[in-house]
């Protein structure tokens, strides 16, 4: 199970690395959000997927499924969430402002 | 007394949601973002002290004791940074109510500066690694906010890349976490470090401290600096100073952290490659600095430079080499914001940021031409100011753990910081003046307030050096030995 996942997380990054790689603001933020994807399952996978019963108490004697990583993830979507948001509102802004929504056109030296 | 550990962090944040809802009281909004960060240093030097007699305090949140619950440990290091942080946004605050303008202090620039400062404090005193990774996040989601407010073309341009830069920055940085998780089975930084040493620090360890070492460097702009110099010089230039002074230097606490406490074991390898990075950042920034035509360049350049230079004192893993860089890290913080300042007023003045097409400010404004005179001077390590011993004792750092030619590199760049900060005060600040005295436009009285106060911090840190010892000493001896943070941290577990 756990070689499944790595496949799976390998796939997510590749198909994110060549969207980051592309011009179109909207492709790289994708590109950002599938990479965050990615992560959050890695993280489950490296926490050890389900090698016991659920984590409380009175339910069951152990041993129990560390639910630490679960808890982490949580924390990491909110975090990716609120900065997706932020950013598609500034790409917003700037193909506004800037006119274009392609990363070649938009220059780049501070001196112009 | 130890829930104080947890103020710094926790008052900013209450008081900038409250401002959210005092957005159109902006002299109300300037009085509570003033007192807050007074109490904040307060706060962070009565740490200092308690810390000085009884040892490290910390706090376990909900009374969660190590290793489970998430906590904040303040040693010196970590206080010492968040005393000068909350000096320094004090002082850069006063800048900007003088300076800032009516409309971004309506768009919520006082929340956000307020924001950031929880970040940062949050990031150095947390004892979490995981929290760690929060704390960056509140930080760098203020900063974005921080670059872009304004909405000028420019800013939104480079804003768009800081951003996108930092999101692929944080990704490694979980997926250096999720590989530490894996290998350790834990988040606490004093348990990692335990665990690291029971195990030894295997390859797969080194590679997991070498995914950290990315990670932060980005973060700090070391060797990875190439977004540096663009987002660094377009937003105001309150924001500017506070970046400067601050932002890099949580990625530079973090990398001191996680190579002194975490994965100190595999030095051959990890200690190598920060100090060959950092070799190649001062030599690449002193090329950008030599050959920057603006002010701007030139004054962002000098910040990619400094990095390079305090990590000298970590790749030295000796401790005069970290009391140098925890001592140069205090003279640096109060040192950049003086010269963003210093720099972003003379762009106010003369509207120009071409070093060439300004003359002779010196005799329209006597105190600000020596103010950045002394500013320069000190950057350069010129005795008795501030940056001086940090250099004696990053050298002598260096002489210790033979890294003969980070020393050649780090002595020679100052030569370079040197000249490159006096040709600006060479072809702006002497020569005719190219503004008659009625044209003249006054410096506001408040931006040069803290002008004279960053001023006088650096000529005292310099010359009351003897006071500041005892506190440089401990940090640096806490960082060498990290087994007086892991039995304060692990105190209570079996």
């Amino acid at each position: 199970m756990e070689s499944l996942m790595m496949l799976l997380i390998g796939v997510l990054v590749a198909v994110a690395t060549y969207l980051v790689l592309s011009r179109t603001f909207i492709r790289v933020i994708l590109g950002t959000a599938i990479l965050s994807h990615a992560v959050h399952l890695l993280i489950l996978t490296m926490g050890g997927l389900k090698k016991g019963d659920v984590p409380l108490l009175n339910q069951s004697n152990g041993p129990y499924t560390d639910a630490l990583p679960q808890a982490l993830i949580l924390t990491a979507i909110v975090i990716s969430f609120a900065v997706t948001a932020f950013v598609l509102v500034l790409a917003y802004r700037v193909y506004k402002t800037n006119g274009t929504d392609d990363f070649d056109k938009l220059g780049g030296s501070s001196d112009e | 007394m130890s829930n104080m550990v947890v103020l710094p962090m926790i008052v900013p944040i209450i008081t900038g949601v409250l401002l959210v809802f005092l957005r159109d009281y902006i002299k109300l909004q300037r009085i509570v973002s003033l007192l807050t960060m007074l109490f904040v240093m307060g706060v962070s030097g009565t740490l200092l002290y308690v810390v000085q007699h009884q040892g490290i305090v910390k706090v376990d949140f909900s009374g969660w004791l190590p290793p489970f619950g998430i906590l904040f440990v303040g040693d010196t290091f970590a206080l010492i940074l968040v005393l000068t942080a909350s000096i320094v946004t004090i002082l850069c605050l006063v800048y900007a109510f003088a300076t800032i303008g009516e409309r971004h202090e309506k768009m919520y620039f006082y929340p956000f500066v307020l924001f950031l400062i929880a970040g940062i404090n949050g990031s150095f005193l947390t004892g979490d690694i995981f929290n760690l990774f929060v704390c960056f996040e509140v930080m760098l989601l203020a900063s974005y906010v921080l670059i872009a407010l304004g909405g000028e073309k420019i800013q939104l341009r480079e804003s768009l890349k800081y951003v996108l830069i930092n999101v692929v920055a944080s990704w490694m940085f979980l997926v250096a976490l999720a590989f530490l998780y894996g290998a350790v089975k834990t988040l606490n930084m004093a348990h990692i470090a335990q665990r690291v040493a029971e195990v030894g620090q295997d390859p797969m360890l080194t590679t997991v401290s070498i995914f950290f070492l990315i990670v932060f460097a980005v973060k700090a702009g070391l060797f990875f600096f190439f977004w540096l110099p663009g987002s660094y010089s377009v937003p105001p230039t309150a924001v500017q100073a506070l970046f400067a002074a601050l932002l890099t230097k949580v990625g530079i606490y973090a990398l001191i952290r996680t190579f002194t406490l975490m994965f100190p074991l595999d030095q051959g390898v990890t200690h190598w490659l920060i100090g060959t990075l950092a070799g190649l950042t001062i030599i690449l920034g002193c090329m950008g600095a030599l050959a920057g035509k603006d002010v701007r360049t030139i004054a962002t350049y000098n910040v990619v430079i400094s990095v390079g230079f305090i990590l000298i004192g970590l790749a030295s893993g000796t401790e005069a080499g970290y009391a140098g860089a925890v001592y140069y890290l205090i003279h640096d913080i109060l040192a950049k914001a003086l010269l963003f300042l210093i720099l972003g007023t003379v762009v106010y003045l003369t509207g120009e940021i071409v070093v060439k097409n300004m003359s002779g400010l010196i005799r329209n404004y006597p105190l600000f031409g020596w103010l950045y005179f002394i500013t320069m001077c000190s950057i350069a390590g010129f005795p008795p100011l501030s940056g001086f011993l940090g250099k004696v004792l990053i050298g002598q750092g260096a002489v210790e753990g033979q890294n003969y030619v980070l020393l050649a590199l780090g002595f020679a760049s100052s030569i370079i910081v040197l000249y490159s900060l006096l040709r600006i005060f060479l072809a702006s600040f002497f020569g005719e003046t190219t503004i008659s005295e009625e044209d003249r436009i006054p410096i506001p009285k408040l931006a040069m307030t803290s002008f004279v106060m960053l001023g006088v911090l650096i000529v005292g840190i310099g010359v009351g050096a003897e006071a500041l010892s005892p506190f440089v000493e401990d940090a640096a001896e806490t960082l060498a030995n990290p087994a007086i943070y892991i039995d304060a941290v692990l105190a209570n577990m079996e």
